[in-house]
């Protein structure tokens, strides 16, 4: 039983993201009971389910990322969309340039890119952990002047991905019924899972996000943490820039994973992460991911219009917000606490009766022996 | 007309979630009494005082205020009751004047009418004593002088029980003594005081009685002039008197050759320390003593890299070694419990057992985690063996009490089986039983052939516990006492005199 409890004492915070999922749901399987159906086309599954799947892939990589950044550092990365493109772009260059696409064209152009992504990680980096910057200061600059870095980079157009691999890992491979960025998002959940269980990168990144200065006194430094995360999210960059342009076909530098940090931050947040760093969720930070996907698209499933999208995306962001906030949960606490002690009291009260009718009635015979 | 009871606490309760905070506890505070409320960490002392400023709700019981019940839902309801409280963090605004911050969120009229106010609180000042100026501003007030503007305030709002929790810690002698002045004025008038601290000494010379509580349970209430002091620390630690009185200073074995297990030579760090000599002996027990400021604690961080060192030698066992970051010094072996608990020793979202296994882990390295088994076999381990209250090991340890809090950090280092371990002020702030129980646990651990620098602002707690002193002022060493020279009296003349 109390290994049953301590389970769902670690499941709590994914109260939030998993309700709202559910809610999600419900809204959507009353808009049409068909919400789960999956088809078969030419032996992949499509349907609501594998769609959202495979549009939140990006979304999950980079939130992963952004979740263990926050962590560390206690303040945001938002140059992630705009370090895709750059990671990106400089994948494509490869490839166009490499002659013949083999799998071994493609491969060695994903590792370029990322370590294209390390080294950009490691300029935030260097800016928060050595320079103290702020990191969403830090990261503003590259948020800026990443574009141009990929506009350049691709030659002022927009080159075109047409091989049949670059296909392939965008949509799917012949034979595998499930759509590719699907399962390097799986696989790429495996590797964090992997990375978290045989190293102490959880400790050493909580134990420098609640208190930098205790974290130093026991042999942590940092500065080297807060840095790693950095490197983390470069590589998650390039991992999502390397999806979504293999999705796209096409390197458009100008929209490519545009804004998608909010989303990330979104996703961080409705984790139950908390934006000032210190303990980590990124389970919750995965379903929170999936909830956003899931929510843009029942915006359109509900046939909102496309310009309306984000003012709705807005209000139903509001409503999660308040819900979620300290002062909500703690009156909600109280409202609860108040409810057992009525209950308890009630009990009480029931039993100090009993007691006082078991004294009367000694008290009684007391008496009467006495007569 | 001494004897009337203004406030009467019966059968209070209180649980929380795993713990029973208090249990059908009594308190009653008689008319211009000082009633003393003692007991250890998480005795209940500030769960009690909680519940009477309407911070918590009781669970059961029931509290009458001049013999008539009263039902507190919030602080507001228990302030206009009457009920004044004054913590140990001075809540007051320190870039306002102090007629200002008398008169802040009082809610008499939108409009200041500052004449008013600043003759009004002058002659508050003026009444109870204060050396204040009410148009000066508050930070440039000493402490002293800051607590009691905050009483002053407490007072003002027509207050017949005050509560004053810890409000001595941050005073010196002179200040401590211009507090009681103001406590037995208002003593004089009639209101009722319940003063909590962890000075004994403090408690005999101004209480009149004195309420034990432990484990959440009321042991029972003294007249002060009848429970001498050594009753008094056996009934708030639970344990016989002979344990209290019983603890042995170690002696070190005497060898004069032996080479010492850390030796540093010119070790200065950029924290300002002067280039000082250091050396320890394997099973010693020495210390750094000196008024607050002397370098104490900047030495001992320097010993252990926290600071940058700028220069210096330092041998471990006779070999020189280079120790540039905290990790060197423990690879070398060197624990160090520092200073401040809350900003520099727990990380407080974590778990206990986290906190606890924090350094062996970060010895054992980055990618070579403990399994969960082994962690948890480690923190249970010590868990038993130093008595640290916990609901369970993942409970956060913010919310253990702070003596349970220091208990850990020690657990922490402890079980790197460092060679030699620093505690910088590790009793401050924890109640009398687990400071006895610290001191004798340095002496085991010097013992079984540990070598431990113990620094404490209580000289005689060093006293207890040291073999040798080092006496420190302005930042340098000026001389070192040991043997039958180790008195209090010499280690303020040295002090006093600057070194021999």
């Amino acid at each position: 039983m109390p290994r049953f409890k301590a389970y769902f004492d670690r499941l709590s915070h994914l109260f939030l993201p998993l309700s709202v999922l559910v809610i999600l749901i419900i809204i959507n399987l009353i808009k049409g009971a068909d919400y789960f159906k999956i088809t078969m086309v030419n032996g992949a599954f499509y349907g609501n389910i594998p769609n959202i799947l495979f549009g939140a892939s990006e979304l999950v990589i980079l939130a992963i990322g952004m979740t263990l950044v926050t962590a560390a550092s206690r303040g945001q990365d938002i140059s992630i969309g705009e370090n895709g493109a750059i990671a990106s772009a400089i994948f494509v260059q490869y490839v166009l340039n490499a002659g013949e696409v083999t799998l071994w064209t493609i491969l060695a152009g994903f590792l370029i890119s990322c370590a294209a992504g390390l080294i950009i990680g490691a300029f935030n980096g260097t800016l928060v952990s050595f320079f103290k910057v702020q990191p969403m200061v830090a990261t503003l600059i590259l948020f800026l002047g990443g574009r141009s870095i990929a506009f350049i980079i691709d030659g002022k157009v927009s080159p075109i991905l047409a091989n049949e691999i670059s296909n392939r890992i965008g949509t799917v491979i012949p034979g595998v019924p499930i759509q590719t960025p699907i399962i390097l998002t799986v696989v790429f959940i495996a590797l964090v899972a992997v990375v978290l269980k045989t190293t102490n990168l959880r400790l050493y990144v909580e134990a420098v996000g609640i208190n930098p200065s205790a974290a130093r006194l026991n042999g942590i430094d940092p500065k080297k943490i807060i840095f790693m995360t950095f490197l983390i999210m470069g590589v998650c960059a390039a991992v999502a820039g390397f999806i979504a342009v293999n999705k796209a076909g096409r390197h458009d530098s100008v929209n490519l994973l545009k804004f998608i940090m909010m989303d990330a931050i979104l996703a961080v947040a409705i984790g139950g992460n908390s934006l000032g760093g210190g303990k980590f969720s990124i389970t919750g930070s995965i379903i929170g991911a999936y909830t956003i996907e899931v929510l843009n698209r029942t915006l359109l499933r509900l046939e909102v219009e496309p310009e309306a999208i984000k003012a709705f995306k807005a209000v139903f962001i509001i409503i999660l917000m308040v819900i979620a906030s300290p002062v909500v949960r703690v009156s909600v606490g109280k409202v609860l606490d108040k409810a057992k002690t009525i209950v308890a009291g009630y009990s009480v009260r029931k039993t100090v009766g009993l007691n006082k009718a078991v004294l009367s009635v000694t008290d009684t015979s007391a008496g009467k022996k006495e007569e | 007309m001494l004897s009337e009871i203004i406030l009467k606490m019966e059968g209070i309760s209180k649980s929380f979630p795993g713990v029973r905070a208090l249990q059908n506890v009594d308190f009653v505070l008689r008319r211009g009494e000082i009633h003393a409320l003692m007991g250890e960490n998480g005795a209940g002392k500030s769960t009690l005082i909680k519940i009477l400023t309407g911070v918590y709700e009781k669970d059961a019981g029931q509290i009458m205020i001049e013999g008539r019940p009263v039902h507190f839902k919030s602080p507001q309801d228990a302030q206009n009751m009457g009920i004044g409280a004054v913590f140990q963090e001075i809540a007051l605004c320190p870039n306002l004047t102090v007629a200002e911050n008398m008169f802040i969120g009082r809610g008499r009229d939108a409009l200041v009418q500052w004449k008013q106010m600043n003759a009004e609180a002058a002659r508050m000042l003026n009444s109870l004593g204060i050396p204040a100026s009410p148009t000066q501003e508050l930070s440039s007030c000493s402490i002293a002088v800051q607590q009691m503007i905050a009483i002053a305030r407490a007072v003002d709002m027509d207050c017949k029980i005050l509560i004053l929790d810890e409000p001595t810690s941050s005073l010196d002698e002179d200040e401590v003594q211009k507090l009681f002045e103001l406590m037995r004025q208002l003593k004089a008038r009639g209101v009722g005081i319940i003063f909590i601290t962890h000075f004994i000494d403090q408690v005999y010379e101004i209480s009149d009685r004195i309420t034990v509580l432990r484990n959440g349970e009321l042991i029972g209430e003294y007249e002060t002039a009848a429970l001498p002091q050594i009753e008094l620390i056996s009934k708030m630690m639970g344990k016989a008197l002979s344990d209290v009185a019983a603890i042995k200073k170690h002696e070190p074995p005497k060898s004069e050759d032996s080479v010492p297990i850390f030796e540093a030579t010119a070790l200065s760090s950029a924290a300002g320390v002067r280039p000082f000599d250091f050396a320890i002996q394997k099973g010693e027990v020495n210390g750094f003593a000196g008024l607050l400021g002397s370098g104490r604690s900047e030495s001992v961080r320097a010993i252990f890299a926290a600071d940058k060192v700028t220069g210096g030698e330092v041998k471990i066992n006779g070999k020189k070694v280079k120790i540039k970051t905290p990790l060197d010094a423990m690879k070398q072996g060197i624990g160090y419990l520092p200073e401040d608990r809350k900003g520099d020793g727990i990380i407080d979202e974590l778990s206990v057992r986290d906190n606890i296994i924090l350094a062996l882990q970060v010895m054992k390295g980055f990618f070579k985690p403990l399994s969960r088994k082994q962690t948890e076999e480690f923190a249970n381990q010590f868990i038993q063996r130093l008595e640290i209250k916990t609901p369970s090991l993942n409970t956060p340890i913010k919310s253990l009490s702070g003596g349970n809090q220091q208990k850990a950090i020690l657990a922490r280092w402890l079980l790197t089986h460092p060679r030699y371990l620093i505690l910088d002020e590790p009793t401050r702030g924890i109640d009398v039983g687990t400071k006895v129980e610290i001191q004798k646990l340095v002496l085991k651990l010097a013992e079984d052939g540990m070598s431990l620098t113990f620094i404490s602002s209580e000289i005689d707690e060093m006293l207890r516990v040291c073999s040798r002193l080092i006496v420190m002022k302005d930042r340098e060493i000026i001389g070192e006492l040991s043997g039958m020279d180790l008195t209090e009296q010499n280690v303020m003349h040295m002090i006093a005199q600057g070194g021999k």
